[in-house]
């Protein structure tokens, strides 16, 4: 019953910056639906931390996470190799994504969100449903997962802050627009960072229609235990982990989620630059 | 043996309370041998030991205490093991004052054995040299495993340990599934070192590695596993141990302000992730220099303890209700008092307030006075109308409970749970309504003691033999 989780496939999407990872995992290959996420421990000293499940193969036993190079941990996840084996690997954990047949689904994402938004995207692809993306970044060489999801959607728009692909804009203008065209849409998902998160759910409240996001919360355990990642739902408390990750966009609070989320700036900070100097010496060593 | 009743319960050594908030040691140091043997020979033998009853293992206590005092370790030992099988936790965390010691006939007088200590000072003696199979095993004897008895425990805690040592040493072949990266559950992320020493863990743990009992940490029950699976894998029975789940919050405004979190978070940050040992390890945990804690139970204690060694300056209970009336073990409380910890009775929060840099300020308490024992004698706090404080705090720790988990609860089905949430059993046999499946521990009662789920471990455990072997043994 132990388990060896070891990367098959590493490829820097962004170098330096974004990294995939297949993981040979079959015990959560096997189980992991869209919208859930595992909790990852890279060191024997180290932290753990959520990261969304963005594709899984359970034919070939793996899941492919997608992380950004942010902090102490996932600046150590990404100096493993292909054939390394990530010391803990735990799920699938969260609520999966609910999928219902009927309609048009616009999957919104931005940076390693469409990552994770591309298996919430494969998901309605499969059942029949038709799938929109709208997918953003900054500049055409940072945008991610084009290829991977142009296969499960049946139209694509592409937005850039400096216009280098697609629409000059946000992500939220090509959102407005698609709604205000075609009435036929369901529900929106979106995923990526918070403040477009909210944006998108400004944007889809005036026209009714439903709209779902992935929270990005601080967790521990990831089980239920702690409550690091709760979140106002509706004025409710909420636990992202065991009641989400994925939320009514029109009744969380985006603020308040921020708010939380900067509670150990500073410390990761200093567990960034203290790394940093050891690695530094390593090298020099 | 002298009945000696005059003779004083001997002291518990314990670490100097401003050395002992510098550092995560333990603070209890245990008994020598000149102290067992002393405190063993106060035992009257009685013919009808109520100490026994008083415990949810039935630990034969005169048994093990005469044997200190001829002497005898080892026969101190099996004796111990032959009903719990962990002792070195149990003499550290049990509450012997309501259990055991509660009902030794010297209580009368105020000064019962120290049955807790004894049990300490045994399995501490012993444990290491308990890789021999006769040792771990409380049979006596070691039980060649039998693979096709198979039986899967969900959750590494206590009642999950207790029923695998019970299943392990009659030679069923048991495998753990813990959800964290660590086994042993509250005993790893929630007691503190300075309570309960990781060592001592790690070494309940490897005693039952030593039985063939493997563990498989990073499963999730429900998730990663359900129970359905553990039947088709060839599991012939099923233990769900999964402990006490989701913590409760206050429900009062400001409550998700940074700075504001449940015990359960920052005690996990702190044992399970070592975030005293940060930046070294990863894990970090909110400075308090203010800290207050929510709450009367042994988590509170541990909590409000545990703030002292991470460098707070003040640490405050907030409880609504007396001295009287708090639910912690009685030494957690004395120890808490003497390191600084002050108690702020009497009060009940209303709301946080955040500064304007968003941060954790205040707390609003209510103060409340005892009103009138109701019909079933228990009286409650009432609040006094207009009577408010505003405490400073920047880290709030709330420990006011749990409720049940829905992770495994929810992904079971057939799995009945009673009006509160919890898994409903069978109280003789542990049997929940899925057949084969037993539960015990937290996920069953609610939040209790590490020795309650022992004991439904072992009931479990022994319903799981009888019902796969066709007898007990």
């Amino acid at each position: 019953m132990q388990t060896q989780s070891a990367i098959v496939k590493k490829k820097e999407l962004i170098p330096g910056q974004t990294t995939l990872l297949e993981i040979h995992a079959p015990h959560i290959a096997a189980k992991a639906q869209p919208g859930n996420f595992i909790i990852v421990r890279v060191s024997e000293t180290g932290e753990r931390i959520p990261l969304t499940i963005a594709d899984a193969d359970k034919a070939r036993g793996t899941i492919t996470i997608v992380f950004l190079v942010l902090g102490k941990t996932t600046a150590l996840l990404n100096t493993l190799k292909e054939g390394d084996s990530i010391l803990d690997l735990c799920g699938p954990l969260g609520k999966p994504t609910c999928i219902e047949p009927g309609g048009t689904v616009i999957c919104v994402g931005g940076g390693t969100g469409i990552a994770a938004m591309h298996h919430i995207a494969k998901g309605h692809w499969r059942v029949g449903n038709k799938v929109a993306a709208i997918i953003g970044a900054r500049t055409k060489n940072l945008l991610l997962f084009y290829d991977e999801l142009s296969q499960f959607v049946h139209e694509m728009f592409v937005s850039t802050n400096d216009g280098s692909f697609g629409h000059k804009g946000l992500v939220t203008e090509l959102l407005r627009n698609k709604l205000e065209t075609d009435p036929t849409v369901s529900e929106v998902v979106a995923v990526g960072p918070v403040p477009m998160m909210k944006a998108v759910s400004l944007v889809t409240k005036p026209f009714g229609v439903k709209t779902t996001v992935s929270l990005n919360s601080i967790m521990i355990d990831g089980i239920g235990m702690c409550g690091a990642c709760r979140v106002t739902v509706n004025g409710e408390t909420r636990f992202t982990c065991v009641d989400g990750p994925e939320f009514d966009g029109h009744a969380v609070d985006f603020d308040e989620l921020n708010a939380r989320l900067a509670t150990f700036k500073p410390m990761e900070k200093e567990s960034m630059e203290s790394y940093c100097k050891c690695a530094h010496h390593e090298k020099k060593d | 043996m002298k009945k000696k009743t005059n003779a004083q319960r001997v002291p518990m050594p314990c670490r100097d309370p401003k050395e002992r908030t510098q550092n995560f040691l333990e603070v209890a140091l245990g008994y020598d041998a000149a102290q067992a043997t002393a405190e063993a020979s106060r035992c009257l033998q009685c013919k009808r030991p109520h100490c026994v009853l008083g415990c949810p293992v039935e630990v034969d206590i005169p048994a093990f205490i005469a044997a200190i005092a001829d002497g005898d370790l080892q026969a101190a030992y099996r004796i111990i093991k032959s009903t719990n099988s962990l002792p070195a936790v149990c003499g550290r965390v049990c509450p012997q004052e309501n259990q055991c010691e509660g009902r030794c006939i010297l209580k009368a007088k105020g000064q019962p054995v120290a049955i807790g200590r004894l049990e300490r000072f045994v399995a501490d003696m012993m444990l290491d040299g308990k890789n021999a199979c006769g040792w771990i095993s409380d049979t006596g004897s070691c039980k060649l495993i039998n693979p096709e008895l198979a039986v899967a425990c969900i959750g590494s805690g206590p009642a999950s340990l207790t029923a695998a040592g019970y299943l392990a040493a009659r030679g069923f072949k048991v495998t753990v599934f813990e959800a964290l990266h660590e086994p042993g559950g509250v005993l790893t992320y929630g007691i503190p070192e300075f309570r309960l020493p990781k060592a001592i863990v790690h070494k309940e743990v490897e005693s039952l590695q030593a039985l063939s009992v493997d563990f498989a940490v990073n499963w999730v029950g429900g998730k990663t596993v359900t129970v359905e699976d553990l039947f088709n894998k060839g599991f012939k029975a099923v233990f769900i141990g999964v402990g006490a789940g989701l913590p409760h919050f206050l429900g009062i405004p400001g409550e998700n302000i940074a700075g504001v979190l449940s015990a359960n978070e920052y005690l996990t940050r702190i044992n399970l992730g070592r975030a005293f040992d940060f930046p070294n390890h990863d894990t970090p945990v909110c400075p308090g220099k203010n800290v207050a804690v929510f709450g009367g139970g042994n988590v509170a204690m541990d909590a409000a303890r545990t703030a002292l060694r991470m460098g707070a300056q003040s640490v405050r209970i907030v409880y609504r209700r007396t001295m009287q009336e708090l639910p912690a073990r009685r030494e957690e409380v004395e120890h808490a008092l003497e390191e600084g910890v002050t108690m702020e009775l009497l009060s009940a929060p209303l709301a946080f307030t955040a500064d304007s840099t968003g941060k954790l300020r205040s707390v609003r308490l209510q103060r409340m006075r005892m009103g009138e024992p109701d019909a079933s004698g228990r009286s409650r706090p009432i609040p006094i109308e207009g009577a408010y404080t505003d405490l400073m705090t920047d880290l709030a720790i709330i420990a006011v409970g749990t409720r049940p988990n829905p992770v495994l609860l929810g992904n079971t089905p057939g799995l009945t749970l009673d009006d509160n949430g919890y898994i409903k059993i069978d109280e003789k046999t542990g049997e929940t309504s899925i057949p084969g499946v037993y539960a015990g521990g937290d996920i069953v009662a609610g939040a209790a003691t590490v020795i309650e789920a022992m004991g439904a471990g072992r009931r479990a455990a022994r319903s799981i033999a009888l019902k796969l072997l066709g007898k007990t043994t």
